[in-house]
């Protein structure tokens, strides 16, 4: 059994919504992520899907203590790392790494890519032996980038090139865990594969484990082993790779999962096709009880009173749980259509 | 691998790349050399006068018979322009015009440069903190600030420079010249900083938010490494470009105060108070206020460029 390294309870953060006029004080509250409890265990790729909004990146930035939460607890190998300080957080913070999302806007323009690789370990006063030079050199081959490029500055490079000095800035510190906060997103699709690759490639030689937050699903789906499906805040199903793609029970994973084309087209068993209708709620007034019940096709009046708890469902496998009242059955078969858009519905005189 | 590729593998900075823009900007060129010419003679003023023979304080035309007529103007042409005198004499006290202009500009340029430099640290320390903090201090200082700049600067000017004369030196006794000079820089100071301030605080607002300011905090580094080694570079530009902009702006202030009388006073020389004198005789004796008006004119207008090409530089995609 590998160990649990980066454990999260309760994990909740609330932005405040200011007002008024002359004072601003409070009016209300964003629940950017609203009481999610997720595990990371050491050497394993942990995936977070959700639409955008639904609060992927508040975790990752709440697991990496970029934000402070609101309420709950964040564990890294058994130490309480929620309210830690910056100076506390420091023997911490080396093993807890990002890769961000925006490869334009996480470069510093003004440094050149060897200052930028080895300002982390400056920070940290780590002097690896040969010199840090030597080692950002090093992590700069690991990525798979021209060592000679050190003296170079960010805008001389791809965005595919900006992303893998993201991931050698990532690297310098030796992190047990990395937070990837759609780390292929901004790229173009040839350049993803070789990203998310060198990925797999660092997760097996190094040992290093990653939160994977991505909308991509067939992303995750190449580069996780477990996967949490987030909706408005809360994690809706959670469970190993082939469990979400193959058995899912929530509602909303099994929308998801219909919106991925199917790149193979082989004719084999015809996938089911659920299309939703509207946006997601507003996260400053979620809905009542099961917050994905306004856009949910079985909805009935328990799902708007009874909050549904991540739960294992009858006929799902082992770790693998569903915050449901009415699961659907484990397959991503389906006889009939479930189109909630109208614009979508064949029948109806406004689509076609 | 060749030495020729390994030459053209070290990349450019944003600075070099905006240093050979810079280079092919001829107006910008232009201007700068103007400019340094104009600092250079501010710096090599005592220089130029020992060269040239002659002082700003001598009265010339007293000690000499012959050089001002008995109603106090210039017996030569072009108000006494000769061999002697280049510039001319000044009317009523016959100065000589070209030492005058030379230390008057030395004296202007000080007061500028040493407001400029002030203004622009107060305006970096307050503007980067407040958009760096955020929250309360952000709202304390930028009230702060809409307090300050809601005064009407020339008129604050004026009315608050005697004000601080009179703090530093009990009324009746005579205020020494270094006196009115740090006044001066104070008032300048107090009051025009505000501008940079608010600009530095809304580009720090924005880039704080920027990812590469997360990753440094991730790595741990503290408030004061995000602000010297991310923030601060990339401030440069705005920096640089409303340093060289207000410098020019500066010298007029001050120009203009000595010419209502606030500033500096006689004997010691001053550009502004050149047009003071220079307005009392202009239609009898154009020429005095010739040479210091078009050296104004041309300071400011080659200043003002600069502050363009410097920015056009840094910033090749504006356009005018």
């Amino acid at each position: 059994m590998t160990e649990d390294i980066l454990i999260a309870e309760g994990l909740t953060k609330h932005f405040p919504v200011l007002g008024g006029f002359p004072f601003r004080r409070r009016v209300g509250a964003v629940q950017a992520v609203d009481g999610i409890d997720l595990t990371v265990r050491a050497g394993e790729s942990f995936g977070l899907v959700g639409e955008s909004g639904c609060g992927k990146s508040t975790t990752g930035r709440l697991l990496t203590r970029l934000l402070e939460p609101t309420a709950g607890r964040i564990h890294y190998r058994g130490r309480d790392i929620t309210h830690a300080t910056r100076k506390e957080l420091a023997p911490v913070r080396s093993e807890i790494q990002m890769i961000f999302q925006d490869p334009y806007a996480s470069l510093n323009p003004r440094q050149t890519v060897g200052r930028i690789v080895s300002g982390p370990m400056e920070i940290n006063g780590i002097d690896p032996p040969g010199g840090r030079t030597a080692r950002a050199r090093e992590l700069l081959e690991t990525v798979g980038l021209n060592p000679e490029h050190y003296n170079r500055f960010p805008h001389e490079f791809s965005g595919g090139q900006r992303q893998r000095i993201g991931i050698a800035r990532a690297l310098a510190l030796d992190p047990k865990v990395i937070v990837a906060d759609e780390p292929v997103s901004a790229l173009d699709v040839s350049i993803q594969a070789q990203v998310v690759n060198l990925l797999a490639r660092l997760r097996r030689e190094l040992g290093i484990a990653f939160v994977f937050i991505a909308h991509d699903l067939a992303v995750v789906r190449h580069f996780s082993q477990r996967v949490a499906v987030m909706y408005l805040g809360k994690i809706v199903e959670e469970g190993p790779r082939d469990d979400i793609y193959h058995r899912p029970r929530h509602p909303y994973t099994h929308a998801l999962l219909s919106a991925v084309p199917d790149p193979d087209g082989d004719g084999g068993p015809v996938r089911e096709r659920i299309r939703l209708a509207g946006d997601v709620p507003s996260p400053v007034q979620p809905p009542s009880g099961c917050r994905f019940r306004t856009r949910c096709w079985k909805a009935r009046d328990v799902c708007a009173e009874v909050e549904p708890v991540l739960a294992r469902a009858d006929g799902s496998g082992p770790g693998h749980v569903s915050a449901c009242h009415f699961p659907e059955p484990p397959t991503v078969e389906r006889a009939t259509e479930v189109i909630l858009d109208p614009a979508l519905d064949p029948s109806s005189p406004a689509g076609d | 691998m060749t030495t020729v590729e390994q030459a053209a593998l070290t990349g450019r900075s944003p600075g070099e790349l905006t240093w050979r823009r810079f280079r092919r900007d001829r107006a910008g060129v232009a201007s700068a050399v103007v400019v340094a010419f104009f600092f250079l003679v501010a710096l090599a003023a005592p220089l130029i006068s020992a060269v040239y023979g002659k002082d700003p304080t001598t009265t010339y035309g007293l000690d000499e018979p012959g050089l001002l007529n008995t109603y106090g103007y210039p017996v030569a042409p072009n108000g006494g322009i000769s061999g002697r005198f280049w510039f001319g004499i000044e009317p009523t006290l016959g100065r000589d015009v070209l030492t005058q202009l030379v230390h008057g500009i030395r004296t202007s340029l000080l007061i500028a440069t040493a407001a400029t430099v002030l203004c622009v640290l107060t305006g970096v320390a307050i503007g980067v903190t407040a958009g760096y903090a955020g929250g309360r201090t952000d709202y304390l200082l930028g009230r702060f600030i809409d307090l300050l700049l809601a005064f009407p600067s020339q008129l604050s000017f004026i009315a608050f420079t005697p004000v601080v004369y009179a703090l530093f030196v009990t009324p009746g006794k005579e205020t020494p010249t270094y006196l009115r000079v740090v006044t001066l820089i104070l008032v300048l100071w107090v009051l025009g900083w505000m501008g940079l301030a608010r600009l530095l605080r809304g580009q720090v607002l924005s880039l704080r938010e920027r990812e590469f300011v997360e990753a440094a905090k991730v790595t741990g580094a503290s408030p004061w490494r995000i602000i010297t080694r991310e923030l601060l570079p990339n401030l440069w530009t705005p920096i640089l470009v409303q340093a060289t902009l207000m410098l020019p702006s500066m010298v007029t202030i001050e120009a203009g105060l000595s010419f209502i009388g606030v500033g500096i006073l006689e004997p010691t020389p001053d550009w502004g108070r050149m047009f003071a004198n220079g307005a009392h005789y202009y239609e009898s004796d154009i020429t005095y206020i010739f040479f210091p008006g078009v050296a104004m004119i041309v300071f400011v207008v080659a200043f003002n460029l600069l502050g363009d090409s410097v920015r056009d530089a840094f910033d090749p995609r504006t356009t005018r």
